[in-house]
């Protein structure tokens, strides 16, 4: 699950990864308008005093978000530190998932950790009993700042553990405007524009295939083939068949789930859409989700769905903007005017300690002022959340900004990435599973009984 | 294991038996009546010819290519760019060669910690566990072999079985067990490594130790050693090509071990060995992953470099002369 | 950073475990001192305790909690129930997970050991010895992450037209066919992934035998070459008696790691297409699907698939 993980959206683009070779000088990035060091800043100290004298305290932070993406983290929490005068210890590792439980149940959990699937923090609530209920000011921070359906994600029973942190937008379709404007193609603008667009793009280039795509991922491949079905589960069915669905209060194989599937069939199994450059259908199932967008730039293909993280697949030196080489456009919905459903990631927040420090560091966490703090420690891109209180100005990147939009759009309707809601076997078994054998050719049916089937009794 | 153990000729009883005392190779064709004395170098030069018939040297060379191209496409893929990469095979580097450093750059100078604090880690964390594991197997094997007692097989056999248990079951269990005992720091990686290794260390060391001429043992038994003695002037210099082929094997899988240090130690950047390292190159979500192969490269030479060095112990004719036959 | 802070600590706590090992030979010269006919005894069990009591913490407890959470329902934790084996039994995918597993052990250690033992043979007193044996070493020396780069760009299929960049599928269109998608095509894809284990392998087998063909006394060599023995007499009648016993532990050792061993499988295929093994079943049950007992009971499967490999040793021990 490794590479799924949705940590802070941190898709360290390739500049982000120079950037952070030289990120013991972190200062030297940007500077804000106020010209400020790129530096999170100075923040109000005030709602830190309740928790009384930090000073000299430690809090240890378990992520999955490696070196470069940790510096920026790392840096963000710098204003926290001067207020209070504790001190922030981090810890990233890529083993995160499977190691969090094992280190918890052997009794050496770390005080808070950023839990990139809420199946995970109901696993580590039920299981272990050790995860602390997010403190009140925090709540307090999420009901201001967070859409509801985001404390929902990080409630387990009612109760309210994790708050949000970091997003990533999952309905992204990659492309290359400047391929684009030489054929005269347009940004489609519903669902039917985009089955209309990806027939004339087939007629009209033989050497290249309207669509690329990549299920391979080493140890989870599959996963991206279960973000595609949720996309199309949600613009298809919609977000409350998509609830439902998710949590299992209509069965995996019920008939929208198939109707989806098969409509995302039509550009999946078709050998005329894809595999831009990659070969045939089946190619899809071992095309890793990192190569898959590439043949873009070969001009093989016009265009991948996937994440907002993507942006760091591209080789340095591409321009990722509306004017570049190669941008995003929204997965657009049946209508172009009505709601806009948008899958995504994101990481929560959960502590193992109810030390003061600890209880603090949550709420600074949870604050517009750590959100803006980390988008101005993010000199190179790559980081977004959907705190409300997050100023787009602050970020960097043409595609953060694109997501930061894309979330805060009033017609944006978020559902999170439900094989990351799904209990394990499924979410990130039978589902993956079910969607390679799908496109190496088994039929919808039969997958979408095995999946059904799966799920854990109880 | 002092280089001064390591002393072939020191304890052993000069006194070839050179008429054999049943080994059925020896009365192959009565050989063993030839006195072991200078000839051996001889020996050695006529047993090369044997072997190195046109044939012998290309299935050689054979193997030798198989196993080794693969890892030379990893090299010449560590110096290419992630374009080139991914747009042709590695052996185009050749045709147009265009090389680049970023790779190393990013992989040496990348991080904010310098490598040489992960290969500081790596070498604190790998030398205790391997030294651990050997000796006390290196004494446990003894006993099996050479000591009789109650239950022995058994005992022997459920050892090497263990080999079969998942170290992923024992980590929670030992986990609790380090926090309930105090037992802290690089202790527990240590101990850790010790215990998983020991099933396979005393396996392979007792096969080696049961083939030592048992005569060697009655007569040092003869002339008032105790076990004591046998062990550190006979078996360890006798057993050093095994002790320093499981030392290599212990060496690189903690070298080349994550899982197991980082549930005993973490991965914050004072304790983390290199492997951490390596891994979180590729970036949180895999991106970087053309950098892996200046990664593995990187953390290649110190195991490498343990292997070429530890050759010279892989001595032949510590057991030649009258002792085997 | 200060080298000594890290390495002094190490050197005091080495220093400490051999004032361990000198307490233990110590009493085990008390004990030899005694002279009943117990002592000898006596000393073979106080040799042994160190080994078995960090592997009763650290091995024995954990495999028999594995068992009994096997019977524990699929958390583990509840009840006492025969459910996870019959779940095992009644998967058809289980079938295939069983056979591939039984591929993996009948191939792996054969084919590693056959080549680690020729090569092994072949370089013994050649002039590069051991620039030779660290080509075949290399392999274990690489960490799986590297290893599982090398092998993407040996099976990388691209479709005919393309510049291939995996090597098989280069020398295929050299030879003027068409690329095949080797991680796709069941059930040969299984042996793709074993060549990688074999490729990996093969080093460990070639040191053990190395070693042990050294320890042929050499004056036997020396008659038989004088007697005019062929090299392949000389590999019959003297090497192969000789090394016997290292090529059993090899096999053992590598068959059992097999069983074990999941990386390759995860890393490449990530056990899909037909070609997880069991060992993988029971790494996504215990840690991805928090299926503890599940899991659990995979691994005494596994317990259970390397009896026959210990009968096997226990009866080689008992002949000699």
């Amino acid at each position: 699950m490794r590479l799924k993980r949705i940590a802070a959206a941190i898709s360290a683009t390739v500049l982000a990864m120079t950037m952070a070779s030289c990120a013991d000088t972190g200062d030297d990035g940007g500077s804000g308008s106020d010209g400020t060091k790129a530096e999170a800043g100075a923040i109000d100290c005030a709602p830190y005093k309740a928790f009384g004298d930090l000073k000299g305290k430690e809090v240890h932070v378990y992520t999955s978000i490696v070196a470069p993406e940790d510096q920026p983290h790392i840096d963000s929490y710098k204003p926290f530190e001067d207020c209070t005068g504790a001190k922030v210890k981090y810890e990233g590792s890529k083993e995160f998932e499977a190691q969090l439980l094992v280190k918890v149940k052997g009794g050496n959990a770390p005080d808070i950790a950023f839990i990139p699937q809420p199946g995970l923090l109901q696993t580590l609530v039920k299981e272990t009993g050790k995860v602390v209920e997010a403190p009140k000011e925090t709540a307090a921070n999420v009901d201001k700042y967070w859409e509801k359906s985001w404390k929902e994600y990080g409630s387990v029973d009612g109760k309210f553990y994790a708050a949000p942190l970091g997003a990533n937008v999952k309905s992204f379709v990659w492309y290359s405007p400047s391929m684009f404007k030489d054929k005269g193609y347009e940004v489609p603008k519903t669902l039917d524009e985009l089955m209309k667009l990806t027939e004339k793009i087939a007629a009209d280039d033989k050497d290249a295939k309207p669509w690329c795509v990549g299920f391979g991922s080493g140890d989870a491949t599959g996963w991206p083939g279960t973000d595609w079905l949720e996309d199309f589960m949600l613009r298809t069915a919609g977000p409350d068949a998509y609830d439902k669905w998710v949590k299992h209060e209509t069965p995996f194989n019920a008939p929208e789930v198939s109707k989806a599937m098969d409509q995302m069939g039509k550009i999946l199994k078709d050998p005329k859409y894809v595999n831009g450059g990659f070969g045939d259908v089946k190619s899809i199932a071992t095309t890793t989700f990192q190569d898959a967008g590439q043949p873009i730039l070969d001009k093989k293909c016009y265009m991948h769905r996937q994440a907002s993280f993507y942006a760091a697949n591209w080789p340095e030196g591409t321009k990722v903007a509306e004017d570049g080489d190669v941008f995003a456009f929204y997965l657009p919905g049946e209508k172009a005017d009505g709601e806009k459903p948008v899958l995504g990631g994101g990481e929560f927040v959960a502590a193992f300690s109810d030390r003061p420090e600890v209880k603090a560091f949550q709420t600074y966490l949870s604050s517009a002022e750590w959100a803006n703090a980390k988008a101005k420690s993010t000199p190179g891109g790559g980081w977004v959340s959907a705190n409300k209180g997050l100023e787009v100005e602050n970020l960097k990147s043409p595609i953060d900004k694109l997501s930061a939009e894309t979330l805060a759009d009033p017609k944006a309707v978020f559902r999170f990435d439900g094989s990351d809601l799904m209990p394990g076997a499924v979410g990130a078994g039978t589902f993956w599973k079910g969607m390679t054998n799908w496109i190496t050719g088994a039929d919808t049916k039969s997958q979408l009984d095995m999946i059904e089937k799966s799920w854990p009794k109880k | 294991m002092s280089q001064a153990l390591v002393n072939p000729e020191g304890p052993m009883p000069d006194e070839p038996d050179p008429n054999g005392t049943g080994n059925d190779l020896s009365t192959l064709d009565g050989a063993s009546t030839q006195p072991a004395g200078r000839r051996r170098k001889k020996a050695v030069g006529e047993a090369a010819r044997a072997v190195s018939s046109p044939w012998a040297s290309l299935v050689a060379i054979i193997i030798a290519v198989m196993w080794t191209l693969p890892t030379l496409g990893l090299l010449v893929t560590s110096f290419r760019t992630q374009k080139d990469v991914q747009a042709t095979g590695w052996w185009h580097a050749f045709v147009k060669p265009w090389f680049t450093m970023k790779n190393y750059e990013q992989a040496l100078f990348g991080s904010t910690t310098s490598l040489a604090d992960y290969f500081v880690n790596s070498l604190v964390i790998t030398i205790p566990a391997v030294l651990i594991p050997l000796m006390l197997a290196a004494l446990a094997s003894y006993s099996f072999a050479w000591i009789k007692f109650p239950g022995r097989d058994f005992l022997f056999v459920l050892v090497f079985a263990l080999q079969v248990v998942p170290l992923q079951v024992a980590l929670i269990p030992l986990l609790q067990f380090f926090n309930s005992s105090g037992i802290d720091g690089f202790w527990r990686v240590w101990l850790a490594h010790s215990i998983f290794a020991l099933p396979l260390a005393v396996f392979l060391l007792h096969n080696f130790m049961k083939d030592l001429p048992g005569e060697l043992m009655e007569a040092a038994r003869v002339d008032g050693a105790g076990h004591t003695q046998i062990f550190f002037r006979i078996i360890i210099p006798l057993l050093t090509p095994a002790l320093a082929s499981f030392g290599i094997f212990q060496f690189l899988w903690v070298w080349n071990d994550l899982l197991v240090s980082l549930i005993f130690l973490g991965g914050s950047q004072d304790v983390a060995p290199l492997t951490v390292r390596v891994a979180e190159l590729s970036g949180t979500r895999g991106n970087a992953w053309y950098l892996l192969a200046a990664g593995a490269f990187i953390s290649m030479i110190v195991p490498v470099a343990v292997f070429l060095g530890l050759q010279r112990y892989f001595v032949r004719g510590l057991l030649a002369g009258g002792l085997k036959g | 950073m200060d080298l000594a802070s890290k390495f002094i600590p190490m050197l005091i706590a080495l220093l400490a475990f051999a004032a361990v090992v000198a307490v233990v030979m110590t009493v085990g010269w008390l004990i030899s001192r005694g002279s009943n006919k117990f002592t000898d005894a006596l000393q073979g069990y106080w040799f042994i305790l160190p080994v078995m009591l960090m592997l009763a913490v650290g091995l024995l407890y954990p495999g028999l909690l594995t068992i009994r959470q096997s019977f524990g329902g699929a958390d583990g934790a509840t009840g006492f129930s025969m459910s996870n084996y019959v779940d095992i039994f009644r998967d058809p995918e289980m079938r295939k997970v069983v056979l591939n597993t039984l591929l993996w052990v009948a191939l792996v250690p054969t084919l590693s050991t056959l080549v680690g033992m020729v090569y092994a043979i072949l370089v013994d007193r050649s002039r590069v010895e051991a620039f030779a044996k660290a080509l075949v070493f290399l392999p274990m020396a690489i960490s799986m992450v590297g290893a599982s780069i090398i092998w993407k760009f040996v099976y990388d299929y691209r479709p005919a037209g393309r510049d291939q960049i995996g090597l098989f599928n280069a020398i295929l269109d050299g030879l003027g066919m068409e690329p095949v998608n080797f991680m796709l095509s069941q059930p040969w894809n299984n042996f793709w992934l074993i060549i990688v284990m074999v490729w990996i392998q093969a080093g460990f087998a070639m040191t053990v035998i190395s070693a042990a063909i050294k320890a042929i006394p050499d004056d036997i060599i020396e008659a038989a070459k004088i007697d005019g023995t062929g090299a392949w007499n000389l590999f019959r009648f003297i090497t192969l008696p000789s090394i016997r016993g290292s090529l059993v532990v090899v096999l053992t050792t590598i068959a059992i790691g097999t069983l074990k061993v999941f990386d390759i499988v995860r890393t490449m295929t990530g056990g899909q297409f037909g070609t997880s093994v069991i060992a993988n079943e029971f790494y996504n049950k215990a840690f991805r699907y928090s299926q503890y007992g599940s899991g659990a009971a995979l691994a005494v499967l596994l317990f259970i698939m390397v009896i026959p490999i210990v009968v096997y040793n226990v009866i080689q021990l008992r002949r000699s």
